[in-house]
């Protein structure tokens, strides 16, 4: 059950990085490497500032404020110097490999006696349940109050997070942004800045993947420099999932499945390290995933197409 | 109304593709006038509505619209005074987003865009409103995604968002040469009615001699990326497609004949 719990929970933490990966992907149909550089970004300023002893409210939010200006930079990079968007996210993610350990001062910074978000959630549980029991029973599973509070503190942020995006593609700014993806050529026409909206789509993309970061160590206790590695694959794989589970184009359904795609890929690679698979395989794995599921889709239709040639 | 002076575009200047496109265009238009742009292949039509349009900075010359110097800027920047209908009808419409938020998005051309909602039910009701006057069936079916929709359906869809605010300039690039005889026929007569309706001032880029005769109140014909007619009132109302036909001739001719000089020159002297 606590394995569960967990697994839940980093997936839910990681969802804001799918919603992140959703965003420059699908919207726009950028593959922003920069998430690599970002999440790490994003957990370096917090753990920074949380060690300092700043409150955990605003080092979370300085996290999401960092990868919002690392996603400016990748932004700029692609429009005003017309460097090409998979460049663009290389060259930032190398920059902010060393800008993160400047941040950090070392590779590595534990948080195990700071004052985190995770440890306030944990203590506003525990006076909520009344007494300094740490654990209680749920339908008959024993329950850890810190996984529990964890799970619910994590999900009701996402909550927040999907219904802020979905309710910002509804408005002007928003409705341009799509746009913007899908024809940009048109929205041109109609008096946007296409250049000013990628550059504000990826600045949103990677705050959002900082914030993740942010989340992620204060869960997990510590902040690596080299936790960012191949973390977009990780996005993409559920983004695809979370599109292969709710398969619509509707904006809110598609967020929704980011969300759900992303726990499930986590409880997925749990299992799968539960009944032994190398955790050395696992980037291959997920690397192999993508790369099915990116294919899959095409090699079906002309499957399809190939069963039944007089169909119009 | 608009006023270009002396507008000159060379692409890929100093290469082997160097291509004059446009050489000394001047050109006033009255507000409210129709202008029809016809021309051979290659004599730079298009290149002058991009020109206007700002896709790209013409080498010299300048553009004045509305009485704003616009030369120098940016695409974008003009689309508060310009309303536009591309050749394909996929270049118009965001497809993977419905007819409401497309039009919603017309709905604030050139305006700045903030968190306000895109759509309303005031907005939806004018949106369902002027789709019926297509009578089109599609006011049932507003928040479909237009990509659904046939090329003839969406072109009369980028027709009414570029024309939703009225805009100072509207620009029409063979707006229907993309589509079957049925569709253009229908696209053309929406286009003659809105453009009346609103008295719009308008450039239309054009390879049908038909519609070439029977719309605007003056045609240019453009050749080598220059005007080289100049036609307008009752000499516009008088002129038939024979005519028309007749002048492309007499152009490819003396082309042919500079050919020949050229030919000739170089085989004597060089």
């Amino acid at each position: 059950m606590t394995l569960l719990i967990g697994a839940a929970t980093i997936g839910l933490v990681l969802a804001l990085l799918a919603l992140g990966v959703y965003l420059s992907f699908r919207i726009f149909n950028f593959p922003d490497i920069t998430a690599d550089g970002s999440i790490t970004l994003g957990a370096a300023v917090a753990s920074i500032l949380l060690v300092h002893h700043w409150s955990p409210v605003v080092a979370t939010l300085a996290g999401f404020m960092a990868g919002v200006v690392a996603g400016t930079l990748t932004g700029v990079l692609h429009t005003k110097f017309k460097i090409n968007g998979l460049l663009s996210g290389i060259l930032v993610m190398t920059a902010l490999y060393s800008v993160n350990l400047h941040v950090m001062g070392k590779s590595n910074i534990p948080l195990l006696n700071e004052s985190t978000l995770a440890n306030q959630a944990e203590s506003l549980a525990t006076r909520l349940l009344g007494g300094g029991k740490s654990e209680f029973l749920l339908a008959g599973w024993t329950v850890g109050v810190r996984d529990a509070a964890l799970l619910v503190g994590v999900l009701l942020v996402v909550i927040a997070v999907g219904l802020a995006l979905y309710l910002f593609f509804r408005t002007n700014l928003g409705t341009a942004m799509r746009a913007a993806g899908d024809n940009p050529q048109m929205v041109c026409a109609l008096g946007v800045s296409v250049d000013f909206i990628i550059i504000l789509g990826l600045a949103l993309s990677n705050g959002l993947i900082a914030l993740s970061g942010a989340l992620l160590a204060q869960y997990q206790g510590f902040a690596d420099v080299q936790m960012g590695i191949g973390i977009v694959v990780w996005g993409l794989a559920s983004v695809i999932i979370g599109e292969a589970l709710v398969g619509t184009k509707k904006i809110g359904v598609l967020i929704t499945g980011a969300v759900m795609g992303s726990v499930l890929f986590r409880l997925l690679v749990a299992i799968a390290l539960r009944w032994g698979l190398n955790p050395n395989d696992l980037k291959l794995i997920t690397a192999a995933f993508v790369f099915a599921a990116l294919v899959t889709p095409a090699a079906l239709r002309k499957l399809r197409l190939a069963s039944k040639p007089a169909a119009t | 109304m608009l006023d270009l002076q002396d507008i000159l575009k060379t692409f890929n200047p100093g290469t082997a593709n160097e291509v004059r496109a446009l050489r000394g265009v001047t050109l006033t238009l009255e507000r409210g006038s129709f202008l029809i742009i016809i021309g051979t292949n290659g004599s730079g039509k298009s290149t002058l509505l991009n020109a206007v349009a700002g896709t790209f900075r013409v080498d010299s010359g300048s553009i004045t619209l509305a009485g704003q110097d616009i030369t120098g800027q940016p695409e974008h920047r003009r689309a508060r005074l310009i309303g536009r209908v591309f050749q394909n009808p996929f270049s118009g419409t965001a497809p993977n987003m419905s007819i409401a938020e497309n039009l919603a998005l017309a709905a604030r051309r050139g305006q700045p865009r903030g968190l306000g909602w895109a759509l309303d039910h005031k907005l939806r009701a004018q949106i369902r409103d002027r789709i019926r006057s297509l009578n089109m069936g599609l006011e049932d079916r507003i928040d479909n995604a237009i990509g659904t929709l046939s090329g003839g359906q969406r072109q009369a869809l980028t027709l009414l968002m570029a024309s939703w605010l009225k805009p100072d300039l509207l620009l029409l690039d063979e707006h229907t040469a993309a589509l079957d005889p049925k569709s253009a026929d229908q696209v053309i007569r929406l286009t003659h009615e809105i453009i009346q309706r609103d008295q719009l001032t308008t450039l239309m880029v054009t390879h049908s001699m038909q519609q070439a005769v029977h719309l605007g109140d003056r045609i240019i014909m453009m050749h080598r990326g220059q005007v080289i007619e100049d036609l307008r009132g009752a000499e516009k109302r008088r002129l038939r497609v024979d005519d028309l036909l007749a002048r492309f001739e007499e152009v490819r001719r003396a082309d042919r004949l500079d050919e020949t000089a050229a030919e000739l020159l170089r085989t004597r002297y060089v």
